[in-house]
């Protein structure tokens, strides 16, 4: 292979400058934040120095300016990450001061929401601290540190009241109890779901894996399941559960009918089986024969080599499963509203009956970073499994 | 004739390959030797432009190699790397008909090409032109990737521990095909090895490299008795030199007038492998006789010893 | 094996004869139905819909698996390095938005219909793709690109004889994952007015009629079977030529 001779000796960083320029592009063409006289009608564009006050406004695009000066020409991935981060905060503060501003004292109809110049900034930065993060290649423990501190930033900062006045913390006042429910009927769903799939995966996995006659016809099942759509399989499962309910009363009285909760956790129960059942079964597969060997030479029976050497080799591999399903579920759980089985969903799909971003947003900004959480925490925990492991 | 002048490579103010020059003639074949990470495949990899050097030149029958582009340079000369790095999509023949192919030679030419060397590599081409390189054991997919290199007839074959994966009796069955290459068709070759006896086997001349620098670049007579460094004394070998010097010449080439008594050697054995014989059947004398059994002389014991000695 | 293939050309059969006919099987959804609702979806024609819905699902693969390969070769090519690091992890995060959040999210941007549905497709289908773009590329044995570069061969002809088709498999199976994803997408796309097979669902699920629910279900849950299906059996053929070790 010819070497590479460009990155090294380039004064400036590619990708630095091509969001750099992107930024700076969206903020001179397009609006910083819509202002809306209600909920419904469309939204009139104002740029960031027309909406936010003249200190924060100016404020704001030093920040910025910083930031793009660090993506261009600074490399040290520290300095970088520093800098995307105070334009981030900086692109935050200046959107809840547009919202203080643009709102008529004691005004509760007007909609100040995030315009597009807002959104690809937000993206730009995000890219650029993205990339400064990959770079440092934090190690498991820093990387959920990072995310709990995240976490906590934006609860702190969202309970300060300093957004307030936008339209996504409006439609927030307005279904605050409501939202702490579904959040956690959300989060129910997609876990009481996973721990049902992996009390029956684990069995069937190792089933799977000692008797190889039944693995292709299982695996080959489980993989059909998984590419029947969502609300078909929801809408599918409704009719026998509708019918189950029905016959059975005590079925019903526990809950179970054809629309609501149960459609879905059955759904998603059966969505989980596969990776959970693959992966077990991939796990034990790439246990060292040695290993095994060596147990059985000790005397150990059959059920103590599977607990004490197979099971524990295999862990990694199955909860990498485990975090595909997590995540998997958290987003499938959206669509289980459609069939009235609750979760954020309601709020996506309310939403967009009303045409209301805002309320989409709502729902689809918490299933994200509950997806992403997952996805943080299970990747760790997998790595350091494996680290433990070697 | 290939003319390595002051040739450097610096990778990020490591300096990879140190100012080396070197004259490789038109149909031998030089072994570049030495250290891992001596820089050798480097200095190789230089050759055909895959490294473009930091400094010095490489010229090709007078030619400087930059003066074309590198990819059209690196059609003429035939490269053939450790792991053979077949095509795993294509099958054996289009594998062989790559470069070929590259340079646009019509279907008929290539098909006869192929053939030709399947039949050289001794792989029947019906079985095995339309076999995929998976089906092939790994003997003969290395001897694929070298007929790969000869396809274009290139007049310069440049490897790299080409041998370095096959067991020792595939391993003597290839170098007696690169030998046989060069006499067929006059390829110049320049390889690099780790293995000091194929080294000694195969070379005209042989290279030693260490930290980058040409120590020692001479007949591999001259590198046994005189070591230009302690380092390629160490390199050669120093406990057993003297077989070494043994096994550089043939029965045929040392053999004395007249018809002796003993065991009969082949005259292409090398007086290594005569003075093992003699020591073994205990005997002090041994006749030379040609492949067909014709008598060609006669070696002593001690006309062998003495091809032993630095003179 | 032969088991495998009968199954196939009965569901197939089976897909096509209900989209041509679906009349002809009320009577085994009657029993599903309430107060004499009509067994079949009778809104719409089942065919037209389900040609909408495969052609939308297609046309969002397609324009995703153009754009998803070029920037896959892109950041792996030496002038690309830089970007590849943040690559990977672009692609990773996206993965964990579920795809009805990118297109609930869409829907505000560009308004009702298709629009939404095929831009939250091609969104969400580029993932796979351009991951196992990327894989594959990265993965070709470094033994075969030396001896490509080393025979000669141009970058573009390496990329285009050697580089590609090796990555080839890796690439359809991305394809493959995309499609499966954009049919179910898909049916939840009638949610926000883009025309498909979701509209029977939905259609069903408001108007508490079983059988339109089923039938929806069904016939998605079929295409999406049969797609993958052959997709899967297309790359094995390909597979059978192409073996790495
Ligand atoms: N692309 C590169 N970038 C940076 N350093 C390199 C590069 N290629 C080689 N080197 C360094 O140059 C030195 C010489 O490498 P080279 O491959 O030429 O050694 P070698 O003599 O062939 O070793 P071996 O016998 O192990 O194959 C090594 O230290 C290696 O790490
Ligand atoms: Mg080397």
């Amino acid at each position: 292979m010819t070497e590479a001779t460009l990155p090294r000796t380039a004064r400036f960083d590619r990708l630095g400058t091509l969001l750099g320029v992107t930024g700076v592009a969206a903020l001179a063409g397009l609006s910083f934040v819509l202002v809306k006289a209600n909920r419904i009608v469309p939204g009139i564009p104002r740029s960031l120095l027309e909406a936010a006050p003249p200190l924060a406004g100016w404020a704001c695009l030093a920040c910025l300016a910083l930031a793009a000066t660090a993506a261009l020409f600074v490399f040290n991935a520290r300095l970088r990450l520093g800098a995307a981060l105070l334009g981030i905060g900086a692109l935050l503060l200046a959107l809840g001061a547009a919202g203080d501003a643009l709102t008529p004292l004691g005004n509760r109809v007007v909609r100040i929401s995030a315009g597009p110049a807002f959104w690809v900034v937000l993206v730009c930065l995000g890219l650029m601290a993205t990339d400064a993060i990959t770079r440092m290649r934090p190690g498991p423990a820093r990387r959920v540190l990072w995310l709990a501190g995240f976490i906590a930033v934006a609860v702190l900062a969202l309970k300060s009241g300093r957004f307030d006045h936008l339209s996504v913390m409006r439609e927030y006042a307005v279904n605050a109890e409501r939202f702490s429910r579904e959040l956690l009927r959300h989060v129910l769903l997609a876990a009481g779901s996973l721990g049902a799939a992996a009390l029956a995966g684990l069995p069937l996995g190792i089933a799977c894996y000692r008797v190889p006659r039944i693995r292709e016809a299982i695996l080959g099942a489980l993989n059909v399941i998984q590419t029947i759509p969502a609300i078909a399989l929801f809408g599918i499962l409704m009719a026998p559960l509708g019918a189950l309910a029905a016959a059975v009363p005590l079925a019903g009285r526990l809950g179970i009918r054809g629309i609501g909760a149960a459609p879905a956790v059955v759904a998603l129960f059966l969505y989980s089986l596969l990776p959970i059942v693959a992966n077990t079964v991939q796990g034990l597969r790439r246990v060292s024969r040695q290993a095994v060997e060596a147990a059985r030479g000790m005397g150990m029976t059959p059920g103590q080599v599977l607990l004490r050497v197979e099971m524990p080799l295999a862990l990694p591999v199955i909860v990498t499963g485990v975090r595909v399903v997590l995540v998997q579920n958290i987003g499938m759980v959206t669509v289980a509203a459609l069939i009235g089985g609750g979760g954020l969903g309601t709020f996506v799909f309310q939403g967009i009956g009303q045409t209301a971003i805002d309320l989409v947003l709502l729902g689809a900004i918490p299933i994200v970073a509950l997806a992403f959480s997952a996805a943080v925490v299970l990747d760790a925990l997998v790595e350091v499994m494996d680290r433990v492991k070697q | 004739m290939i003319t390595v002048e002051n040739l450097s490579k610096v990778y990020d103010g490591t300096t990879v390959v140190d100012a080396v020059s070197m004259v490789i003639e038109k149909n031998t074949t030089t072994v570049i030797v030495g250290t891992s990470g001596s820089g050798k495949s480097t200095l190789l990899r230089m050759i055909n432009r895959l490294v473009e050097p930091t400094g010095g030149r490489v010229l090709i029958e007078g030619r400087d190699t930059r003066e074309e582009p590198a990819h059209l340079l690196r059609r003429r000369i035939g490269y053939a790397i450790q792991g053979h790095g077949l095509f795993p999509h294509r099958t054996v023949a289009e594998n062989i008909g790559t470069v070929p192919q590259l340079l646009g030679w019509s279907a008929a030419r290539i098909q006869a090409r192929v053939e030709e060397l399947l039949q050289v590599f001794q792989l029947d081409p019906k079985a095995y032109a339309d076999a995929m390189p998976h089906e092939l054991s790994g003997g003969q997919q290395q001897r694929v990737g070298v007929a790969r290199a000869l396809a274009a007839e290139p007049a310069v074959l440049l490897m790299d521990e080409p041998f370095g994966a096959l067991d020792p009796i595939i391993r003597a069955k290839a170098q007696e095909d690169l030998l046989e290459i060069r006499r067929r068709f006059g390829t110049t070759i320049v390889l690099v090895t780790h293995d000091m006896d194929e080294a000694f086997h195969l070379g005209d001349r042989v290279a030693v490299m260490s930290g980058g620098r040409l120590l020692q670049y001479d007949r591999p007579a001259r590198l046994l008795t005189q070591p230009a460094d302690p380092f390629v004394a160490r390199m050669t070998g120093m406990g057993d030199r003297a077989m070494r010097l043994l096994s550089l010449t043939t029965a045929g080439e040392a053999a004395l007038p007249g018809r002796g008594s003993g065991p009969a050697v082949t005259a292409s054995a090398s007086l290594r492998e005569a003075l093992s014989e003699l020591v073994w059947q205990g005997a002090d004398s041994a006749q030379v006789v040609d492949a067909d059994g014709t008598a060609r002389g006669h070696l002593t014991l001690d006309a062998i010893l003495r091809h032993g000695r630095p003179s | 094996m032969r088991p495998a293939t009968l199954l196939r050309c009965a569901a197939l059969a089976l897909l096509v004869s209900f989209l041509l006919a679906p009349q002809r099987f009320a009577p085994l959804f009657a029993p599903l139905t309430q107060y004499g609702a009509p067994p079949i979806y009778d809104q719409g024609n089942l065919l037209s819909l389900a040609l909408a819905h495969l052609g939308t699902v297609c046309l969002a693969a397609a324009a995703s698996t153009l754009l998803a390969v070029t920037l896959g070769i892109l950041v792996t090519r030496e002038s690309g390095r830089e970007f590849l690091p943040l690559s990977r992890t672009l692609v990773n995060i996206g993965q964990t938005f579920p795809p009805v959040a990118v297109l609930a999210v869409t829907v505000p941007l560009v308004g009702f219909g298709e629009r939404p549905t095929l831009i939250a497709l091609f969104a969400y289908g580029l993932l796979p793709i351009f991951e196992n773009t990327i894989v594959g590329l990265q993965t070709c044995p470094p033994a075969v690109l030396e001896a490509a570069s080393g025979m000669g061969m141009s970058a573009r002809q390496r990329l285009f004889k050697v580089e590609l088709p090796l990555a080839m498999p890796l690439i359809l199976e991305g394809v493959r994952l995309s499609l499966v994803i954009n049919v179910g997408t898909a049916t939840i796309g009638s949610t926000v007015a883009a025309k498909g097979l979701g509209e029977v669902i939905i259609a069903g699920l408001l108007s508490n009629n079983t059988a339109f629910i089923l039938q929806g279900g069904l016939v998605t849950g079929l295409m999406a079977i049969l797609l993958y299906d052959g997709m899967a059996a297309f790359e094995r053929r390909l597979l059978r030529s192409v073996r790495i070790e």
